[in-house]
């Protein structure tokens, strides 16, 4: 019903008017090629993709809903984005009529993404996938069109490219830092500071003594102890791990302490009536408690572990590593491999903290900022 | 008939003493001060108290007379600053770690990660009960404080006075020696709070176990109690305790409350209740 109310509301609001501004394309050249500007006459394609985005802002009165108003307005947003794309691929250079053609639809793309948030379902999740995809697109378009120098920033479709040939070593590496070094760090790092933290709310000194040194340890730069570790440690995954685990220990021990705290007195006072001890008192009342603030800590660990590892691997690693290959491809100007390291630790942290944001709601699926009825 | 029922307190010695219930709770000269920040409070006073096994003790007095005080004294979960406390013979600790013990406390105090049937098998869990044996037991308990049906809710989609009929279910289903109850009907209606005070006194009568009650309802505390310990403001002391076992009979029903009986022992009440009240000014 309420939905109904608004999305009748959103089809009635007019559009904004600034996608027009494409109508100024027809008059400034669509690109420059071996003889000179070419007008849109001369580029059927442009042309067509021009008339197909004017034709969907026409047309979109004649939707019947708003979610169909967004897919005839995309097909526009998608002619508009192909045509750049199109014309770079035959080596013309884009000229001022297609920077405004792009800068149109890049506004009517606004106009979609808005009607989508407000639909439900699929539609919705579409929106921000879109928001990324437009993004990735615009980069290449610009990158490519204003002939920006590879060295500054690549293409995504060179970095792609890299993707394909390089992708043998890009796996070594992953295998290396993320599956070896980061898995094995993390683990340590995670399970020390959970026992220690079960044991120094235990014996209170022990948590006196450790609590200032924690804030000791969060201040130490990464840079500073990764190359004393290598010292300690050697190249191999041994000292990476090492500096994850200083890097993730005291998070996540003062995550557990406080998590620990968390359990309130007349639920503690429950537990006592019932005569049960410290162990199932930990077990059943007081880490339940707490999961809120472990996955607090698994979360924030996760992404420091990832970048611990890559750091050190900058101050020594047998001849394979994220941290390496950026360091050693960076020297030799390699920089559409750089990129994809990059993206690839990019979509491994992700991945690792989406993992665990999922637990997190299944597992805590009873705590307030989760609650649905 | 009811004069044919043998009171609690037994002055008969002999014969009668054999048939007498036993003291399950034997509180003497009973302080607790608490120590706070700024000043010490004086929670309760030279409190005396025995119940015996069976009765059924509704504490009632001003709000902060030390109350719930004495009844976690009772429990163990306060210690005392003088006096004794004696529960089964046992000190309180000894008698908690047995698990004599059902407490309902003043909030729910429910697991929000459990579910209203694991909820009230949580203690069952706590003394090693079997997993099928633990579930009939939640049924029958959540059917008896009419919740049956709500097993897979969790705590927090329930209503404040639903919740607290959880908890109630979860005291009961793990068969304590001594219930403990403290104010577990104050957030309900007047006629859920009726239908279960229907239910706990039919309850009591068929297992008669012991209850420590504690109430601001005089209504309910005469309706349930077979005596009732009139509090003083802080620091809490023991007005009077009034015997309604004599004049009423065990097994009550509601109609009870416009009889002559009860009425007179209600008025006692509040007059002890606005005895103490002067006593304060
Ligand atoms: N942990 C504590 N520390 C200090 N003072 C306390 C503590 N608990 C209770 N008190 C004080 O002891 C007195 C008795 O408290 P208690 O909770 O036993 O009252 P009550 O009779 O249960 O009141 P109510 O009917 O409002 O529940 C109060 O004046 C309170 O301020
Ligand atoms: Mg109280």
């Amino acid at each position: 019903m309420n939905q109904e109310t608004t999305m009748a509301r959103q089809m009635l609001r007019p559009m904004a008017p600034w996608p027009l501004v494409m109508l100024v394309a027809p008059v400034l050249p669509v690109a420059t090629g071996g003889g000179g500007a070419l007008a849109w006459t001369q580029s059927p394609v442009a042309l067509a993709g021009l008339l197909l985005t004017l034709a969907a802002i026409l047309l979109r009165r004649a939707a019947p809903s708003a979610l169909a108003e967004a897919g005839l307005l995309l097909a526009g947003v998608a002619a508009a984005y192909a045509v750049p794309l199109l014309l770079l691929g035959r080596g013309l250079v884009p000229g001022a009529g297609l920077w405004v053609y792009l800068a149109g639809a890049t506004l009517l793309l606004g106009r979609v993404l808005r009607l989508l948030a407000d639909a439900d379902g699929a539609a919705r999740l579409a929106g921000p996938a879109l928001f990324g995809l437009a993004l990735v697109l615009l980069w290449e378009i610009l990158t490519r069109g204003l002939g920006v120098p590879a060295i500054l920033l690549p293409p995504p479709g060179a970095i792609l490219a890299a993707f394909a040939t390089h992708a043998a070593e890009l796996w070594d590496d992953f295998g290396q830092t993320v599956l070896t070094s980061v898995v094995r760090g993390y683990l340590m790092g995670c399970g020390a500071g959970f026992a220690v933290a079960i044991l120094a709310d235990r014996v209170p000194f022990l948590a006196r003594g450790l609590l200032p040194l924690g804030n000791l340890a969060s201040a130490i730069p990464v840079v500073g102890i990764a190359p004393i570790m290598v010292m300690w440690f050697g190249f191999d995954w041994q000292s990476k791990a090492a500096v994850i685990v200083v890097m993730t220990f005291f998070p996540m021990m003062i995550n557990t302490l406080a998590g620990l705290r968390g359990a309130e007195r007349i639920q503690l006072d429950l537990m006592r009536s019932y005569g049960a001890g410290y162990w199932r008192t930990l077990l059943l009342l007081r880490l339940p408690c707490a999961l809120p603030f472990l996955f607090n800590g698994l979360k924030i660990n996760s992404t420091l572990a990832l970048i611990g590892a890559i750091v050190a691997e900058f101050f020594g690693t047998p001849v394979v590593g994220m941290g390496f290959r950026i360091s050693t491809e960076v020297a030799r100007m390699n920089l559409d491999v750089v990129w994809a390291t990059i993206a690839v630790a990019a979509l491994t942290g992700s991945a690792l903290y989406g993992a665990l944001a999922l637990a997190e709601r299944r597992v805590t699926a009873w705590h307030p900022s989760f609650r649905k009825r | 008939m009811p004069a044919a029922q043998p009171a609690p307190l037994a002055a008969v010695p002999t014969a009668a003493e054999a048939e007498s219930p036993r003291t399950i709770v034997d509180i003497r000269r009973l302080n607790l001060i608490y120590q706070t920040a700024d000043q010490p409070v004086t929670a309760l006073s030279d409190v005396s108290l025995s119940i015996a096994k069976g009765d059924f003790i509704s504490l009632i007095g001003p709000s902060g007379c030390g109350k719930t005080t004495l009844m976690r004294v009772i429990a163990d979960l306060e210690q005392p600053s003088s006096g004794d406390v004696l529960v089964n013979g046992m000190t309180p600790e000894q008698a908690r770690l047995k698990r004599a013990y059902g407490y309902v406390f003043q909030a729910p105090a429910l697991y929000p990660w459990r579910n209203v049937e694991r909820n009230v098998t949580l203690p069952l869990e706590i003394m090693g009960m079997p997993a099928a044996e633990r579930r009939t037991r939640a049924g029958e308990q959540l059917e008896r404080v009419g919740l049956a049906g709500f097993e897979r809710k969790f705590p927090w989609q329930l209503s404040g006075g639903m919740q607290q009929r959880v908890s109630i279910a979860r005291a009961l289903a793990f068969d304590p020696d001594l219930l403990l109850m403290d104010e577990p009907f104050g957030a309900l209606d007047e006629i859920t709070r009726d239908h279960l005070n229907v239910n706990l006194t039919r309850l009591w009568l068929r297992t008669r176990k012991t209850c420590v009650f504690v109430t601001h309802s005089i209504a309910e505390a005469v309706f349930l109690s077979t005596r009732i310990v009139v509090m003083s403001p802080r620091p809490g002391r023991i007005l009077d305790v009034i015997d309604c076992a004599r004049d009423l009979p065990r097994e009550r029903t509601l109609g009870i409350r416009e009889s002559p009986e009860f009425q007179r022992i209600a008025h006692r009440v509040r007059e002890g209740l606005m005895e103490g009240h002067s006593y304060d000014d």
